[in-house]
C-alpha cells in the first residue's frame, strides 16, 4: 500500500514537469479518468461518448476527437490513438491551463498560441496543415446544429462567408481567377489576432475534490 | 435691467455663435435666436403686467402674454437646450474630447453659465429638488446603463461586479464615514456637531462612482474586457446599493438615537431592498417581453412599451420603498433580450436612440447643473474636513481595491493584476450620483452646506484630475487590452467554438463553471422563455444573428455612402455601425465563392423583407418599407457589382458606387412602376432630412460632400454617346469577359453610368441626388426590354424572385 503510493506520488511529480498541474489537480484528474474508465487504464472513445452532460454538446465529435489526436500531445505525431491513457488526458487539459500572475508575456504567447493550434486542429482533420472549405463547413454545420431552425443551407452560407472573410484578409490582392484553398495557420492566427482567448479558453482546475467542497482554491 | 439682458444675450450669443461656427451645420443655426432669448423671458413678467391693462379696454386682446404659465417648462427647455447645444459644440471639435472627458467640459461650461448669472444675480431655476431628481432624472440615467450593458461579459463576471458594487460601496462608505467620524472629534478643525449617522450618510453620497469619462477612456484604448465590465458594472450597481444606504442612514440620521437593533434592521433592510428592487426587475421585464410579443399590430407604440414598463418598474419599486434603480436595471437587462427579437428594427433604433438621449439629457443637465450651483449657491468652506474627505475617499477606495481583489482573485480564472487593480482604484470618478444625492439633502442636516461643498468639491477634483489623466496613465501602464470591435464572423465562429470546447472538456472533468450554466440557461431559454415571451420563436444561434448584422450593415453602408440616411433601413447597427463599418467596406471577394456570396446576400436580403412586409400591412405609413426594401436591394446588387470592380480600378472616387450602378434594375423589375410613385418619393424624402440631422460625429458631412463631387462629374459626362448602344456594347463585352457574369462587370460599370447621368445633369443637391435615386428605377424599367438584360439576367434570382410572394424555400432548391 505504502509502496503503491510512493510510486503514485513519484508518477503525479513526473506529470506535474510535464503538464503544469499541481498534484493536487492531477489527484483531481485522476479521480475522474478512473470513474470516466470505469478504473481500466485507459479511455476509449465509447467511455467518453457516454458522459451524459456532453450529449448536447454541438461539436462532441470534435472534442472527443481531439482528445484521441495525436497532435495535441506536443510529440510531432500525427493519427489518432484507439485509447488514450491518463497522461494523453492530462496533456490534452493542460491546455486549457490558465495563466497566473507569474506567467511572462513570452510565455503567455506561447501559450495562446498553443491554444490556437488545438482549435486548428480541431477544424483541420485531415492533417494537411490547411482548413479547406469543407472542413470549415463541417465544424460550421455541427455548432450550427443545435440551434433547430437553421438549416444545411445557412451553416454552409455562412461557412463560406466566413472563409471569404479569411480569404480577403489575409490576401487583399487576389485576382478574380485564384482559388482560395484553405486556410493555413499562419492566416488562422491572423484571423483571431485581437480575439480575447484568454477569458474563453480556460478552466480553472480545482485543487480540491468537487465533492467535497463546491469552490476551491486554484494554485496561484 | 437692460444691462443685464445685454450682458446675458451676449454671452449666450458667445457661446451659440461659438458653437454654430464649430459645428458648421445649418440645420442648427434657427433655434439659436431662442438660445439668445433664453434668459430674456423672466423680466418681461414685468413689463406685461404694464401692458396688460391697456389691452383689457378692449374685449378681445390683440396679443397676451402669460409667462408665468409657462414658466417652468419654458426654462427647463432653455436649459435642455443650452445644455445640448455646449454638447454639440465640443462634441464636433474632437481633439477637445479626446484628451478632456466630457463631463470636465460641461461643469466648466456649467461654471461658466454660473459665473455669468452670479454676476447678474440671477437665481439658478429650483428644478433640482429630491422628487425631480428621483422621479425623473435618475431613472433615464440608469435605464441608459442598464439596457446598454454588455450581457455576455456581464454575466461571464457577475460576481466580481456585484462583489465590488456591494462589498466595495459598503467598505468605502463605512470606511469614509469612520474616519471622518474620527476627523471631526479633533477640535481644530470644528466640525465636532457632525454626528456619526450624518458623516455614514455623507460618506455613502460620496461613495457611489460614476466613470462615464472612465468607461469611454476605456473603451477608447481598448482595455480588456475584465476590467471594463468591472467598472461598468460597479458604476450600475453601486448607485443601487449607494440610494439604499443613503435612505438608510438619511432615515437614520434624523433619529436622535440609534439602538443596536436598528444596525440589524438595517443590515435585512439591506437585502430586502436590494432583492426586492431585482425581483420586480425581472418580472416586470418578463411582462415587458410577452407585451411585446402581441404589437406587431401597433408598431408606432412600441418602443413606448418598454418605456413606460421600465419606468413602472421604477415606479412601483419606488412605491414599496425598495431599490427602484435595481428595477429598472434587471427589467431592461431581462427584456432586453427578447423585445429587440419581438419589436420592429426600427422601433429596436428607436428604443436605442430614445434610450440613449434621455440618459445623456440628465446626465448633461445634472452636470451642467453643477456648474452652476458650484458658482451660485453659498458654501461653507472646510479645509480640514474637505481635504481629509478627498484624502479618504482616495485612500479608501484603493486600499478597498486592493483587499477585494486579494479576496476575489483565487476565485476568477483570469486574476486581476496590479495594473487592472490600478485601473479599477484611479477609475473611481464621482459624478452626477453623488452631487445629485448630496444636493437633495434634506434640510434638517446641520451641516448640509459643507457637504454640498465638500461634494462638489471631490466631484471637481476627481473629475478633472483623474479624468483628464487617466487616459496617459493607463497607457503607460499598458494594462491588458482586449480588442472588442471584432465584428467578424470568423471570430463569431471561434467564440462559439470556445465556449462550447471549454463547455465540453468541463464536462469531461466534471467541473462546473459560468460554461456550464450559461449552457443550462440556453437550454431553458431556448426550450421555454423563447417559446413564451417572442412571437417568431425561432432559436438563432450568435452566429447567424452577427452574419446577418453584418450583411444588413453591408447594405447600410451603402445607404449611408449615398445619402447619409440610415433610418430607412432596420439599423440595429447604427449605434455602433461607425466603428465596425469602416473595417468592412474593405473587403474583397474571391472568384470562386463570390456566386455563393451573393446567393447568402439576397437570402437574408429576402428574409428581411419578409419580416418587413409581414408588418407593414397596418402600417400608417404607406408602402414605404416597400421602398426601402428596393433600396435595399438595388444597393445589395450595387455592391455585388462593384465589389470586384472596386480594386481594379482604384482611381474611381468611392461615389461612383451610386451612379454608376448598373444594379437593382432587374430586381425592381418585378415591381411595377406605379408602385414606386410619388407618394414614396415623398415619404423617404421626408425621412432623409431627419437622419441626417440625428447622424453623429461628422458622419453627415462626409457623406454629402462626398455626394456632392460625383454630381459635378456627372455634369461632364451628359454628353455622352446614346445610352442604349453603349450599354449594349458593354454587356456584350461582359458577356465575353467575366466568368462570373454577375459581377465582374467593370466595363459595364461605365456605360450604367451614362445611362444614369443623363437622368442626373439637373441634379445639384442632395435631396436631388436622393430624388434621381427614386426616379431611377422607373427610368430603368424602359431599357430593361429593349435591352435584354443579359448579365442581370443571369442571375439565379432575378426570375425566381419575380413574385415578392415566392419565398426562400420554394426558390432554393431551382438553384442547387
Amino acid at each position: 500500500m505504502g509502496a503503491k503510493q510512493t510510486r503514485s506520488a513519484q508518477k503525479y511529480q513526473d506529470l506535474t514537469d510535464k503538464t503544469g498541474f499541481s498534484p493536487e489537480q492531477i489527484k483531481n484528474l485522476h479521480k475522474r479518468f478512473q470513474q470516466l474508465s470505469d478504473n481500466e487504464e485507459t479511455i476509449s472513445r465509447e467511455n467518453l461518448e457516454k458522459i451524459p452532460a456532453l450529449a448536447n454538446n454541438p461539436i462532441r465529435k470534435q472534442i472527443i476527437d481531439a482528445f484521441f489526436d495525436k497532435r495535441n500531445q506536443h510529440q510531432n505525431e500525427v493519427g489518432a490513438f484507439q485509447e488514450i491513457g491518463f497522461e494523453q488526458f492530462l496533456m490534452v487539459m493542460s491546455h486549457f491551463r490558465p495563466p497566473t500572475l507569474k506567467t511572462t508575456e513570452e510565455e503567455r504567447e506561447a501559450m495562446r498560441k498553443e491554444k490556437l493550434r488545438f482549435l486548428f486542429n480541431m477544424h483541420d482533420t485531415d492533417n494537411d496543415g490547411t482548413i479547406t472549405l469543407e472542413e470549415y463547413r463541417k465544424v460550421v454545420e455541427e455548432l450550427l446544429s443545435k440551434s433547430g431552425a437553421i438549416g444545411l443551407e445557412a451553416a454552409k452560407a455562412i461557412a463560406d462567408a466566413a472563409m471569404l472573410e479569411v480569404a480577403s484578409t489575409n490576401v487583399p490582392h487576389m485576382a478574380p481567377d485564384d482559388f482560395y484553398e484553405g486556410i493555413t495557420f499562419e492566416h488562422f492566427e491572423q484571423i483571431l489576432k485581437g480575439l480575447e482567448m484568454e477569458s474563453r479558453m480556460h478552466i480553472r482546475f480545482l485543487d480540491v475534490d468537487t465533492m467535497t467542497m463546491r469552490c476551491g482554491k486554484s494554485k496561484s | 435691467m437692460d444691462l443685464n439682458i445685454s450682458r446675458r444675450a451676449a454671452a449666450l450669443l458667445i457661446l451659440c455663435s461659438g458653437f454654430s461656427l464649430l459645428c458648421g451645420c445649418r440645420g442648427e443655426v434657427p433655434p439659436k435666436p431662442t438660445g439668445g432669448v433664453t434668459i430674456v423671458p423672466p423680466i418681461k413678467p414685468d413689463n406685461g403686467p404694464q401692458a396688460y391693462p391697456e389691452a383689457e379696454k378692449s374685449n378681445l386682446p390683440v396679443f397676451t402674454m402669460d409667462y408665468p404659465r409657462i414658466q417652468i417648462p419654458f426654462e427647463i427647455t432653455l436649459w435642455m437646450l443650452l445644455a445640448s447645444f455646449a454638447k454639440i459644440g465640443f462634441h464636433v471639435y474632437h481633439k477637445i474630447t479626446i484628451w478632456v472627458p466630457e463631463s470636465c467640459l460641461l461643469i466648466s461650461i456649467g461654471l461658466i453659465v454660473g459665473a455669468i448669472m452670479h454676476s447678474v444675480h440671477e437665481e439658478p431655476p429650483a428644478v433640482l429638488t429630491s422628487n425631480v431628481f428621483f422621479l425623473y432624472m435618475l431613472p433615464p440615467i440608469v435605464l441608459d446603463s442598464g439596457y446598454f450593458m454588455p450581457t455576455r461579459p456581464f454575466f461571464e463576471n457577475i460576481g466580481t461586479v456585484l462583489w465590488f458594487a456591494v462589498v466595495g460601496t459598503l467598505w468605502n462608505s463605512i470606511g469614509i464615514g469612520m474616519s471622518l467620524f474620527a476627523i471631526c472629534q479633533i477640535e481644530a478643525f470644528g466640525v465636532q456637531d457632525i454626528n456619526l449617522q450624518e458623516n455614514l450618510l455623507f460618506a455613502s453620497i460620496i461613495s457611489a462612482v460614476d466613470p462615464v469619462a472612465v468607461l469611454n477612456v476605456f473603451e477608447d484604448v481598448n482595455v480588456n474586457e475584465q476590467l471594463y465590465i468591472v467598472v461598468f458594472g460597479e458604476c450600475l450597481f453601486n448607485d443601487a446599493v449607494t440610494v439604499v444606504l443613503y435612505n438608510m442612514f438619511s432615515f437614520v440620521a434624523e433619529m436622535p438615537v440609534v439602538e443596536p437593533v436598528d444596525v440589524f434592521l438595517g443590515v435585512a433592510r439591506f437585502f430586502v431592498v436590494g432583492l426586492g428592487g431585482m425581483g420586480f426587475g425581472i418580472l416586470f421585464g418578463f411582462v415587458a417581453a410577452f407585451t411585446t410579443r402581441f404589437t406587431s399590430k401597433v408598431r408606432e407604440i412600441e418602443p413606448l412599451f418598454i418605456f413606460m414598463y421600465s419606468y413602472l418598474a421604477y415606479l412601483v419599486a419606488e412605491l414599496f420603498a425598495i431599490s427602484s434603480i435595481m428595477a429598472i436595471v434587471t427589467c431592461a437587462l431581462t427584456m432586453k433580450y427578447y423585445v429587440e427579437e419581438n419589436v420592429s428594427q426600427r422601433s429596436c433604433t428607436t428604443i436605442r436612440h430614445v434610450v440613449k438621449m434621455l440618459g445623456s439629457i440628465s446626465e448633461t443637465l445634472i452636470f451642467f447643473f453643477l456648474g452652476v450651483v458650484t458658482i451660485t449657491t453659498e458654501h461653507e468652506w472646510n479645509w480640514g474636513y474637505i481635504l481629509f474627505t478627498l484624502l479618504f475617499a482616495f485612500v479608501w477606495r484603493g486600499l478597498g481595491v486592493l483587499v477585494l481583489t486579494q479576496i476575489i482573485n483565487p476565485f476568477r480564472t483570469i486574476p486581476f493584476n496590479l495594473k487592472d487593480q490600478f485601473g479599477l482604484a484611479y477609475g473611481g470618478l464621482r459624478g452626477a450620483i453623488s452631487f445629485a444625492l448630496a444636493f437633495t439633502l434634506p434640510d434638517n442636516i446641520g451641516r448640509k452646506q459643507l457637504f454640498v461643498t465638500a461634494t462638489i468639491a471631490i466631484i471637481l477634483f476627481t473629475v478633472f484630475l483623474q479624468g483628464i489623466s487617466i487616459r496617459p496613465l493607463i497607457e503607460f501602464i499598458n494594462v491588458r487590452r482586449t480588442n472588442r470591435n471584432l465584428g467578424t464572423i470568423n471570430v463569431e465562429i471561434h467564440c462559439r467554438l470556445m465556449e462550447h470546447t471549454i463547455a465540453g472538456i468541463e464536462d469531461l472533468c466534471g467541473q462546473w463553471s459560468h460554461f456550464y450554466w450559461k449552457d443550462k440557461f440556453m437550454k431553458f431559454n431556448n426550450r421555454i422563455l423563447r417559446r413564451i415571451l417572442i412571437r417568431d420563436s425561432r432559436a438563432e444561434s450568435s452566429i447567424v444573428a452577427l452574419y446577418k448584422k453584418l450583411e444588413l450593415q453591408n447594405a447600410m453602408e451603402i445607404l449611408d455612402t449615398v445619402s447619409g440616411d440610415i433610418s430607412a433601413a432596420p439599423s440595429i447597427v447604427s449605434l455602433y455601425e461607425e466603428k465596425k463599418s469602416s473595417a468592412k467596406p474593405k473587403k474583397k471577394f474571391l472568384a470562386a465563392d463570390l456566386r455563393n456570396m451573393h446567393d447568402i446576400l439576397s437570402k437574408n436580403m429576402y428574409k428581411i423583407r419578409q419580416r418587413t412586409v409581414a408588418y407593414t400591412n397596418k402600417h400608417t405609413l404607406p408602402n414605404d418599407s416597400q421602398t426601402k426594401e428596393i433600396l435595399i436591394r438595388r444597393h445589395t446588387s450595387i455592391r455585388r457589382s462593384l465589389r470586384p470592380g472596386s480594386f481594379q480600378s482604384t482611381m474611381v472616387p468611392k461615389s461612383h458606387k451610386y451612379f454608376s450602378l448598373p444594379a437593382g434594375q432587374s430586381l425592381d423589375l418585378k415591381f411595377p412602376p406605379a408602385r414606386l410613385s410619388y407618394t414614396d418619393d415623398h415619404e423617404t424624402l421626408s425621412e432623409v432630412a431627419y437622419p441626417t440631422r440625428r447622424s453623429r460625429s461628422g458622419r453627415p458631412t462626409r457623406s454629402s460632400s462626398r455626394a456632392m463631387m460625383p454630381l459635378r462629374r456627372l455634369d461632364t459626362l451628359t454628353e455622352a454617346p446614346s445610352v442604349d448602344t453603349v450599354g449594349d456594347g458593354g454587356r456584350i463585352t461582359d458577356h465575353g469577359v467575366s466568368r462570373t457574369n454577375s459581377s465582374y462587370s467593370d466595363s459595364h460599370v461605365a456605360p450604367r453610368r451614362h445611362l444614369n447621368s443623363s437622368n442626373d445633369n439637373d441634379s445639384g443637391s442632395v435631396d436631388n441626388l436622393r430624388n434621381n435615386h427614386h426616379e431611377a428605377p422607373e427610368e430603368e424599367e424602359e431599357p430593361q426590354p429593349s435591352s435584354s438584360s443579359p448579365v442581370w439576367a443571369a442571375e439565379p434570382r432575378d426570375g425566381t424572385t419575380r413574385n415578392p410572394l415566392l419565398r426562400r424555400p420554394q426558390w432554393n432548391p431551382k438553384k442547387k
